[in-house]
């Protein structure tokens, strides 16, 4: 499996930490419901097909989105997180 | 010994260089260029190993990689590697080999009873035979079948052997280099491509070494050196001979083993093999295809093999096969017929079920081959044709049964290939792996000017797709021949005929497995054991699986194959993981002060992947204990000196730091001063802790915070993830600057007189109180000063740049021993923080909250930060909660041990029971007690109780009184002081 890094290109995924779903990036407000933060911490899909998780490239420390297919295993694309919250 | 079947002139061997080696003991000749197979050969050894199961006397059955037979064992220096395929085991001088599977010898192998005891160990026999009595299965039965039937052995050593892995990128990564690949490889290393020609041989060619077709007007053989040589003198292009693509994997990844050093001896200073994982933008797949054999009775005899390896032998190898009968069911065999007529071969018999046309060279007979006799080696051929049934003798029979495309990597990303009924084989489909493409013989293409057309058009296209402009490059003109096959599967006639060679499996075996009900493929192989061996059916799982289709009547396409997987060859686990044996199991990260420690005798020990040293012995002190004492003892009464550059150093710096800091950290850090330090804890999303450290405010603008040991790398993905995900537009940078730093703790009343001898300015209680920072000039060298205490002492801790740390570590060590103090380990610095109540990541483990360790008022109020919703939410703060609590023995002197689990003084040792659990223990010199923290349910309200210690795997219980975590200076002025 090969992730491109939006800083250093195409790198073999040994290269990479996996953390999970792109959840993670929409954080509750500290104030939201329970259930909310139940889902943002706990509660994951496991679609057979296309799923956005998110990689740490360790060597520069970027964090990528990446899109990608759990049964054909293509690589759509690969952001990085850093564009796109803010 | 001469070499009595070699044909005098012929073969590509270098007879200048004659190689001597032994095979089971004896000595033999053979030739540079020889394998182990074509030199046995050439020595009239036909006999090469038993069969797995009936211990039937073997021989080589092919030329190449998916050899069946003649599996042996390598020897060196009192190492054995089993398993070797004779066939792809070059020769060189002092190779040693022998056979296996076999005792006394391979000649005379008494557990041949078998095969007369065949009729009782069919397919299934141990799921039947062995059933009872059921206790008889470990003791008896297994151990006795394991020792009948099996392959190799192994030495019982290390193996000491060097391997290597390797990494290489390529525009178009071919494999195979018959006519197809090596047009493939040419038309793009022309167009300028990055191009790695990958071929298992020793030489490159395929096909063409042993069939030489003729190409443009020259021999085959001829033509592919000549291309191979203009290959290899193009710098964009490397040639990897020797080795095998063993795997198709995800986004133009590849695994291949080069087989390095195995063709040397072992004195030579090479690795053995090694693991490339190859990543390429394209790739062609020009594998060729593997000819397969005809399962008549008894096709098993030494003597015995396919048409395809008989043509290897005879041009490649300068093997004289002697009196040949050829068993063939398509044109290819007709060719090898003629071709070996031309080279010289006498041909006895031409068998084919296909009514074909007399020829002036040899007997042609249509008709099949029912039997064969020959106890060690074949001697006649037994055949029915329409004037009845003849025997003939001879040493060679050749089986021709068609050819399988060698599609196995193209279906490793788990498609299935199509069923052909034009060539009676699997043929691949479009885009089975993502950006390989299937050409020649592998992709249907049997003709050689097919071959060569279908290569350059691979590559032609793979161009395209890289925006590279193909070469104008003709295509050389050879044979284009028609290759025309009538299936024959099985021979009909009493006997056992052999499909799985490697493995025993004959055709009645498939047919009991469907008659007993496992006539799925999948099933049938399971059960029967088909292409499980080490070749892993390569020659028989399409025999196999017909056989299977004729018997259920399903069909071919219906009946389906069995899933291909990587690796393609066996593989030795010792190339797969090249260089993860000791040292490099893991990195190995190495403070500025360990060649010191370890002259004061320090034993190092691990702390992740960094070395830290455990005690500083000193003459007298018998066990480490003693040398822990005493350094404890030295940091309360005088100083001690300890390395801490091992925990995690993070630079913070711009406008926005601060509030970057009150994100992450549970506590309020953007009210801290510049030129103070705060301790902090940093919380998961999920409400537990994640670790805890120190926060120093350098300037307004400039924090420097620490992490534990361990932790450090995660934190640092954590802070790099909640900068990156939630703060993109704010002024914050973040890096790691722990190896740029070496940091070292000074701890003990005379902390202060130690530092004072070192810095420029001198520093006193009131101008540099607890918990303040700067920088300051150490010896001369810029550094940077904090006064925090891990041990609960006095205590500062000076930074240096860490070319400097191994000099101030001197320094400081001397300095220390003059006021009384030296160095202390980490035992020491455990029992210090211990007697503090400072936790570790022994304590804050993962699974425990600030509440837990009696840090809720951590949590800030007032502010949001990483953690805090889920820290309070129900069940994270609460009685029923275990609790971080001190425990002392009732009698000081037992000892605690740490894993050991509280229940009350009375209750039975049950999980119900279970009350709490202890995390660190440590015998303090100071308070003359073994002292233990652990978590107590509701542990706070319980100081004052008793509680037992049991610990299950040391068989040890204690009674213990439950306190405060902080046994020493509780009001903490000794480090404030």
């Amino acid at each position: 499996m090969r992730i491109t890094c939006p800083c250093c290109g195409s790198r073999d995924r040994r290269e990479f930490t996996y953390y999970g779903s792109d959840d993670y990036l929409r954080r509750p407000d500290a104030d939201a419901a329970a259930q909310a933060w139940d889902d943002y911490l706990h509660n994951r899909d496991n679609p057979a097909g296309e799923t956005r998780d998110l990689w740490y490239h360790d060597p520069c420390g970027t964090w990528v989105k990446v899109t990608r297919d759990t049964v054909t295993h293509a690589i759509h694309a690969c952001e990085p997180v850093a564009g796109e919250a803010g | 010994m001469t070499q009595s079947h070699r044909i005098p002139g012929k073969g590509r061997i270098d007879r200048a260089r004659p190689v001597r080696f032994t095979f089971d003991g004896r000595d033999y000749d053979g030739y540079h260029g020889d394998t182990l197979a074509s030199a046995l050969l050439a020595n009239g050894v036909r006999l090469m190993g038993r069969s797995f199961k009936y211990h039937r006397p073997r021989g080589v059955m092919t030329a190449g990689s998916e050899e069946p037979n003649a599996l042996v064992e390598v020897l060196e220096d009192g190492q054995h590697t089993p398993n070797v395929r004779a066939t792809m085991q070059e020769l060189f001088p002092g190779l040693h080999a022998r056979s296996q599977n076999r005792w006394p010898s391979l000649s005379f192998d008494a557990l041949a009873v078998n095969d007369r005891l065949s009729a009782f160990l069919s397919a299934g026999f141990y799921y039947k035979t062995f059933m009872w009595p059921p206790a008889w299965w470990e003791k008896i039965y297994e151990p006795l079948i394991r020792r009948a039937a099996g392959l190799g052995s192994l030495s019982g050593r290390h193996d000491e052997g060097r391997y290597e892995k390797a990494w290489a990128h390529c525009d178009l990564l071919v494999i195979g280099s018959g006519p197809a690949g090596l047009m493939a490889a040419l038309t793009a290393a022309r167009a300028g491509a990055d191009v790695i020609l990958a071929e298992e041989d020793r030489e490159m060619g395929g096909r063409l070494l042993s069939d030489a077709p003729e190409i443009d007007g020259r021999k085959g053989d001829a033509w592919a050196l000549a291309i191979v040589a203009e290959l290899a003198s193009m710098p964009n292009v490397r040639l990897m001979p020797r080795t095998t693509v063993t795997g198709a994997y995800d986004d133009g990844t590849y695994g291949a083993l080069e087989r390095v050093g195995l063709h040397v001896p072992t004195l030579a200073d090479l690795p053995r093999e090694c693991f490339w994982r190859i990543v390429a933008k394209r790739a062609i797949l020009a594998a060729g295809a593997l000819e397969r054999p005809i399962a008549h009775p008894d096709n098993d005899r030494p003597g015995v093999m396919m048409a395809s390896a008989l043509r290897s032998y005879v041009r490649r190898w300068g093997v004289d096969p002697g009196r040949v009968v050829i068993f063939g069911n398509n044109d290819s065999a007709l060719d090898a017929a003629r071709t070996l007529t031309a080279e010289g071969v006498r041909i006895l018999a031409y068998i084919d079920p296909r009514p074909v046309p007399p020829v002036e060279e040899f007997r042609v007979y249509q008709g099949d081959v029912v039997g064969t006799t020959g106890h060690l080696g074949l001697q006649t051929v037994r055949f029915r044709h329409r004037g009845g049934v003849s025997e003939i003798a001879a040493e060679t029979l050749a089986l021709a049964g068609g050819w399988n495309p060698t599609l196995h990597l193209a279906c490793h990303m788990n498609t299935r290939p199509d069923w052909n009924e034009g060539i009676a084989a699997f043929v691949p489909r479009p885009d089975m792996v993502p950006g390989l493409a299937v050409a020649g013989a592998a992709a249907n293409r049997f003709s050689t000017a097919a071959c060569l057309a279908d290569g350059a058009g691979a590559a032609a296209a793979a161009l395209a797709d890289l925006g590279l402009k193909a070469p104008d490059l003709p295509v050389p003109k050879a044979e284009d021949g028609v290759y025309a096959i009538a299936p024959l599967w099985s021979v009909e006639a009493p006997g056992r005929a052999w499909l799985d060679f490697a493995n025993d499996v004959t055709t009645k075996d498939v047919e009991l497995a469907a008659r007993e009900g496992f006539a799925s493929v999948e099933h049938m192989k399971r059960y029967t054991t088909q292409g499980m061996a080490p070749d892993q059916g390569k020659s028989s799982n399409v025999t196999a699986l017909a056989v299977l289709a004729e018997t259920t009547g399903q069909g071919i396409p219906t009946t389906g194959t069995t899933t291909f997987r990587p690796p393609f060859v066996p593989i030795s686990i010792a190339a797969l993981g090249a260089g993860g044996r000791g040292h490099g199991f893991a990195p190995e990260r190495r403070t500025t002060s360990e060649l010191a420690s370890r002259r004061m005798g320090a034993p190092m020990i691990e702390a992740g992947l960094w070395f830290r040293p455990s005690y500083f012995p000193r003459e007298g002190e018998a066990t480490w204990r003693d040398s822990c004492d005493r350094e404890v003892t030295l940091v309360r009464q005088a100083v001690g000196v300890c390395d801490v550059s091992t925990l995690g150093k993070i630079d913070v710096q711009g406008a926005d730091a601060e509030r970057f800091l009150d994100l992450v950290y549970s506590n309020t850090m953007s009210t801290l001063k510049p030129g103070r330090v705060r301790y902090g804890l940093m919380l998961r999303e999920d409400g537990h802790v994640m670790d805890d450290g120190t926060c120093a405010r350098l300037s307004e603008r400039h924090f420097l915070i620490t992490t534990t040991t361990a932790a450090a790398g995660p934190v640092m993905r954590h802070l790099d993830f909640v900068q990156q995900a939630f703060c993109g537009d704010w002024d914050v940078r973040l890096i790691s600057v722990t190896e740029q730093w070496a940091q070292f703790a000074l701890a003990g009343p005379r902390a202060r007189d130690l530092l004072n001898t070192l810095l420029r300015d001198p520093v006193n209680a009131q101008g540099f109180p607890f918990m303040a920072c700067s920088e300051t000039r150490i010896l001369g060298v810029l550094g940077r000063l904090f006064r925090i205490s891990f041990s609960g002492e006095l205590g500062y801790e000076v930074a240096v740049p860490a070319r400097y740390g191994a000099a101030l570590f001197d320094r400081l060590v001397a300095e220390a021993e003059n006021l009384g103090g030296g160095a202390y380990g980490m035992e020491a610095l455990n029992v210090l923080r211990i007697e503090k109540g400072f936790i570790t990541h022994a304590e804050i483990h993962g699974r425990v909250t600030a509440f837990d360790i009696g840090m809720e008022r951590m949590v800030a109020a007032g502010k949001d930060c990483i953690g805090k919703a889920a820290s309070q939410r129900p069940g994270m703060i609460g009685p029923e909660r275990e609790q971080l609590v001190g425990l002392m023995p009732l009698e000081g002197h037992a000892s605690l041990t740490a894993g050991a689990h509280l229940y009350e003084e009375k209750a039975p040792a049950t999980a119900a029971n279970g009350q709490g659990y202890v995390t660190s223990v440590g015998y303090s010199p100071t308070l003359n007690s073994w002292l233990g923290l652990g978590f107590l349910k509701n542990g706070r309200a319980r100081h004052g109780e008793t509680v037992r210690l049991e610990d299950g795997l040391r068989k040890r219980k204690v009674q213990a009184r439950v306190c405060d975590p902080v046994f020493f200076d509780r009001d903490g002025g000794r480090m404030r002081g």
